[in-house]
């Protein structure tokens, strides 16, 4: 397992990858903690000419609190999230979802915004990114913008960003505990066939429920939630609500399961999501 | 035989010595050797099942900077001999097995060419730059299939898909069938697997020019036997070549053969007369490398009212892939052979077609044809219990032989060595509880849940085996030298590559010369070193192996006792020897121990008339028969009745693997057996699409049991001693992996059986188990 030759760059600051990303093009990639990248390089499925490793740009990693809100730097690793104290207290979906992502030597070293800009349709953040109504703030020559995550998905393996951007940061928001991420995982590469996160909101008797690993894209349960919307509940109204988890949904189907499978499990992981989140109120 | 149980090192659950070199990182595996003009070697294999070659091209990899040359058919072929297969059968039709593919290729990962650099990221690019030409032609990967009329041909100069037919019958089988009060069919498939040992395949082939030999590293189980099958290939006698198995990091079969690479690499070391390395890649190993299993059977079992089974037949179609490796036609025999299991049925026959597709070829994997027995023999138990009301452990002590009737003489012609196939199951009875485990299921059948009970008994055969029995020769070699310093020296045949003894033959050793285990190195994997040997496969190593080693170690003591009378001025009668001192007898204080003997022995100043110097000797042990371990494993499983996964609640196995020299190496392997049943039974296959494209290429979507798949596993064993060698033993490796898969299947089976689900092939996928649920009609008589 080879990869092709490249040039590998290591820019110590946002401004200089920015530069070397703009000047190299659809040529270059960005090397985030390299779980995706690297083994698509060994299989020549990915061959950039040009590798810029953002791992040693220090300002991309951090946790904090920050408007009211909670702004995770895109290099943070997904050990970082399961360990931090922060998110376990204000949004604890994270803390909850990443011990579930592939295992220690995968999260010791892959990134979040890494995770984010490959949009592997079976990852397992973007549920929760979605749940979560989460904003994610975009770097180019240009200047940055943030996008929020209902526009940031395009298709499989395609993102909002430009080739010359570099995901900087994600903010989400402070939530009650009322939260829960179920997973249905495929037996040998750990990846979602069916993740299920949902955030209830008491407050305003909603529900958020982000769908990974069933469609091309993740997405948002809206039929589910329109149903729960300003609905108690209960077990009768989180069953018939999930009912449509996969409504208007094109599931995959591969040889790890069916469509018909994927949406069944869509519709058995949001409802175990939703009685979990609600046994939490 | 067993020395003394109370002290000394036999029987004691030692820490491996080999495990910190290999936690540590400090072991050489085939890919961290290097040597001074090394070249690196890169395949390129057809990306078709079946085309036809039109043309290779390989001037722009050629002309890539570091590439020294890039090898196709044309000019290796006609130099490099065939592959051979070890165990032909009488109506064989095989093809010829050249290093590369000649004008066709057969299978995803077909050699078509290879490409030396000087180093292998620049050999890989340069795979990139040849331009192969194919034109794709029909391709048929399902063996059933395969036997139709109008069937695409795997290799159409053949003229049919059928490689050989193999049959064994014994006992009245129509009158069996005759007397039946039911006849009980069922046809059971047994996916493909892939052997995935995670060190893959590589070598370093290099040639002496002036001595003209050959030296070849390579991560193989068999050192011994590549040295007797490359001369064929290569064209070096066998005096003047050396096979070395470094270590070896996972092997479970798949590197029990002799591969094109290997051949390849050293054709082209005395060629180009420098060093030449391959190193597989993860994606070479799942496509290229043998894989497992991959039967389909119409079974037949004629049985009475109360249980017993008169007879068993079958008709079982063996995919055997694309080519006969080293001992593809032999593993669907070991099933014929073992399909009558723990059982006395006066009647049986089984017809076997191996059939060529467009795959992989396959061949052993660990347990290599038993597997398939065991499960369906054990299968079929439970089958007959449902059907006719009774309890599936009556039903097994019902057809059991008596610990009496040992030997026992199967219907299949083989003759167990001994047994007590109800003490193991009633130990692990007790140990489940048995009882309790009904109890749980009952509670939970109340409650709507689906929870199932189920045991295997099994009963398998290793230490292979007599020479009668085996291509080129079923005994094993060994050696033991005590050095002038008084250390010793063992050196053995049987290349252990991971399985532990290097702990277990120094334990046998130091028991038996009574020294110091930390006296003790044992050698092995190097035709240099240990000059003889049969190699490691059906767990026959420390039954064998060990034996040889026992032999040269009396000799050692008998050699050192004449020398130690002539020195005690005793006669050698009178000398007695007790824990490494030799004493004239009624005299012990005055005695003389190794250090002293050795240094006279090789020192040879004063040695007793007519006395060779040097203290060692080697030994050859030809088994009478081979070892049939046994056991019972029990396991409670309930299934998430939304999503059909399957949770393991309660694993015991309890297995009877004769005296046992280390319970901790027993235990390991016990361990990683279930953990490959595990994966059979619930999750692991390989995949090919209509057009044999491998989809199960890699880790991504090959899924081999991992950690935290594994449940709490109960472990315990009984102790039947096996006749068939002094020691008493009867081998583990494979036992967790042919008594296992069936008692998963079985307890995944039992918590369906309320919705009326007779039987489902494995793997048991969620998905499989959430459609079977779904298309269920509940029966009322459970």
């Amino acid at each position: 397992m080879i990869p092709a030759s490249f040039d590998y760059f290591r820019p110590q600051s946002l401004e200089e990858a920015i530069g070397l990303l703009n000047q190299h093009g659809e040529e270059a990639k960005v090397l985030a903690g390299g779980h995706s990248l690297v083994p698509a390089m060994k299989l020549r499925l990915a061959q950039p000419k040009v590798v810029i490793d953002i791992g040693r740009i220090s300002d991309l990693n951090y946790i904090r609190e920050q408007d009211g809100k909670i702004a995770i730097g895109a290099m943070t690793t997904h050990h970082a999230i399961e360990t931090s104290g922060l998110l376990r207290e204000k949004c604890p979906l994270l803390t909850e979802l990443a011990p579930q992502i592939g295992d220690v030597q995968v999260r010791n070293r892959g990134t979040i915004g890494g995770s984010l800009v490959h949009a592997d349709p079976a990852a397992d953040w973007p549920a929760a990114i979605l749940a979560l109504d989460a904003e994610l703030d975009v770097v180019g020559p240009n200047g940055s913008r943030s996008i929020h995550v209902k526009k940031f998905f395009v298709d499989l393996f395609q993102t909002a960003l430009q080739p010359n951007q570099i995901l900087r940061e994600i903010r989400v928001p402070a939530t009650p505990r009322s939260v829960a991420y179920v997973k249905f995982a495929q037996r040998a590469s750990g990846f979602a066939i069916a993740g299920v996160a949902v955030v209830v909101h008491a407050a305003s008797q909603t529900v958020s429920v982000g769908v990974t690993g069933v469609a091309a894209k993740p997405y948002r349960a809206n039929a589910v939630e329109k149903s729960l919307e300003g609905q108690p509940l209960t077990a009768e109204s989180i069953t018939h609500a999930s009912k449509r988890a996969a409504s208007r949904i094109d599931p995959l189907n591969d040889i790890h399961a069916s469509a018909e499978y994927r949406a069944h499990l869509a519709r058995v992981n949001t409802r175990r999501a939703l009685q979990i989140a609600a046994s939490r109120i | 035989m067993a020395t003394s149980k109370n002290k000394g090192y036999f029987g004691k659950a030692l820490k491996r010595v080999e495990d910190p070199r290999l936690i540590k990182g400090l072991a050489t595996y085939v890919d961290d050797l290097k040597f001074p003009g090394m070249l690196h070697a890169a395949v390129l294999r057809s990306p078709h099942a079946h085309a036809k070659i039109l043309g290779v091209k390989t001037e722009s990899a050629k002309a890539l900077p570091g590439v020294i040359g890039v090898y196709t058919a044309a000019d290796v072929n006609p130099t490099c001999g065939l592959l051979p297969c070890a165990s032909p059968m009488p109506d064989q039709k095989a093809p010829k097995h050249t290093v590369l593919a000649g004008d066709r290729v057969y299978y995803v990962g077909h050699p078509v060419a290879i490409v030396l650099a000087t180093d292998r990221y620049i050999a890989r690019d340069a795979l990139d730059l040849i331009e192969a030409d194919y034109e794709p032609l029909p391709v048929v990967v399902d063996p059933e299939k395969a036997l139709d009329k109008d069937s695409p041909l795997t290799h159409p100069d053949l003229g049919t898909n059928v490689s050989f037919t193999w049959s064994v019958a014994n006992g009245d089988l129509d009158g069996a069938f005759q007397q039946a009060d039911r006849v009980i069919k069922q046809r059971m498939v047994h996916q493909r697997l892939i052997p995935m040992a995670i060190e893959p395949r590589g070598c370093v082939a290099s040639y002496h020019p002036g001595e003209g030999t050959l030296t070849l590293w390579t991560s193989t189980q068999i050192p011994h036997l590549v040295r007797t099958l490359l001369p064929g290939m290569v064209g070096v006698p066998e005096n003047k070549i050396r096979v070395v198995a470094p270590e070896v990091g996972g092997g479970f079969g798949s590197k029990l053969n002799l591969y094109v690479e290997e051949a390849l690499c050293c054709h082209l070391s005395m060629r180009l007369r420098t060093p030449v390395k391959w190193i597989e890649s993860r994606r070479e190993n799942a496509a290229a490398t043998i894989h497992g299993r991959d039967q389909v059977g119409e079974y037949e079992v004629a049985v009475k009212n109360d249980g017993a089974v008169l007879a068993i037949k079958s008709r079982t179609i063996a995919d055997i892939g694309s080519y006969l490796q080293l001992l593809t036609p032999a593993i669907p025999t070991l099933t014929g052979l073992m399909l009558t299991g723990c059982y006395k049925i006066k009647a049986m026959r089984m017809d076997v077609i191996g059939v060529y597709t467009h795959k992989m070829s396959t061949d052993a994997y660990r347990g290599a044809g038993r597997p398939e027995a065991t499960y369906v023999i054990e299968r079929v138990m439970d089958l007959v219990a449902a059907e006719l009301g009774l309890d599936p452990i009556k039903v097994r002590l019902k057809n059991f032989p008596k610990p009496t009737e040992f030997p026992f003489n199967t219907a299949t012609g083989l003759t167990y060595d001994s047994g007590n196939y109800q003490g193991a199951l009633k130990k692990a009875q007790q140990i489940a509880p048995w009882d309790d485990l009904v109890r749980w299921r009952e509670k939970a059948r109340q409650e709507g849940r689906l929870f199932g009970v189920g045991v295997s008994t099994y009963v398998e055969i290793c230490a292979l085996g007599p020479s009668k029995m085996m291509a080129s020769g079923g005994w094993e070699w060994g050696c033991v030298r005590m050095e002038i310093s008084g250390k010793v020296s063992v050196i053995t045949g049987a290349t252990p590559h991971g399985q532990g003894q290097e702990t277990s033959f120094a334990q046998i050793i130091a028991d038996k010369l009574g020294v110091p285990i930390e006296d003790i190195v044992v050698f092995r994997g190097d035709t240099s070193v240990a000059h003889y040997g049969r190699d490691t496969y059906g767990s026959r190593a420390t039954a064998l192996g060990g034996t040889a080693l026992i032999m040269s170690a009396e000799k050692v003591i008998e050699k050192a006792r004449r020398l130690a009378a002539h020195l005690l001025g005793a006669k050698t009668k009178d000398v007695l020897f007790r824990d490494g001192k030799f004493f004239a007898k009624g005299k012990p204080k005055k005695s003389v121990g190794w250090g002293l003997l050795a240094q006279e022995a090789y020192v040879a100043k004063n040695l007793p008339p007519n006395f060779e110097p040097g203290l060692e000797a080697s030994s050859f042990f030809e088994p009478k028969n081979c070892t049939y371990p046994f056991g019972t494993h029990i396991v409670a499983a309930e299934i998430d009745r939304d999503t059909g996964e399957v949770q393991i609640i309660k694993y015991v196995a309890v297995d009877d693997c004769g005296h046992q020299v280390n319970p901790l190496l027993v235990e390991g392997q016990v361990q990683g057996g279930i953990a490959h049943s595990l994966g059979q039974a619930l999750f692991e296959r390989a995949v090919y699409d209509e057009n044999g494209q491998l989809l199960t290429g890699e880790f991504m979507d090959y899924a081999l049991a991992r950690a935290k798949d594994i449940p709490d596993y109960v472990m315990d064993s009984t102790v039947t001693p096996s006749p068939s060698n002094p020691m008493g033993i009867k081998g583990c490796g494979e036992a967790g992996t042919i008594g296992a898969t069936p008692a998963i299947a079985n307890a995944v089976l039992d918590a369906l059986a309320p919705l009326g689900i007779r039987h489902l092939d494995l793997p048991l996928t969620p998905e499989k188990i959430w459609r079977a649920i779904n298309n269920s009609k509940p029966s009322k008589s459970k």
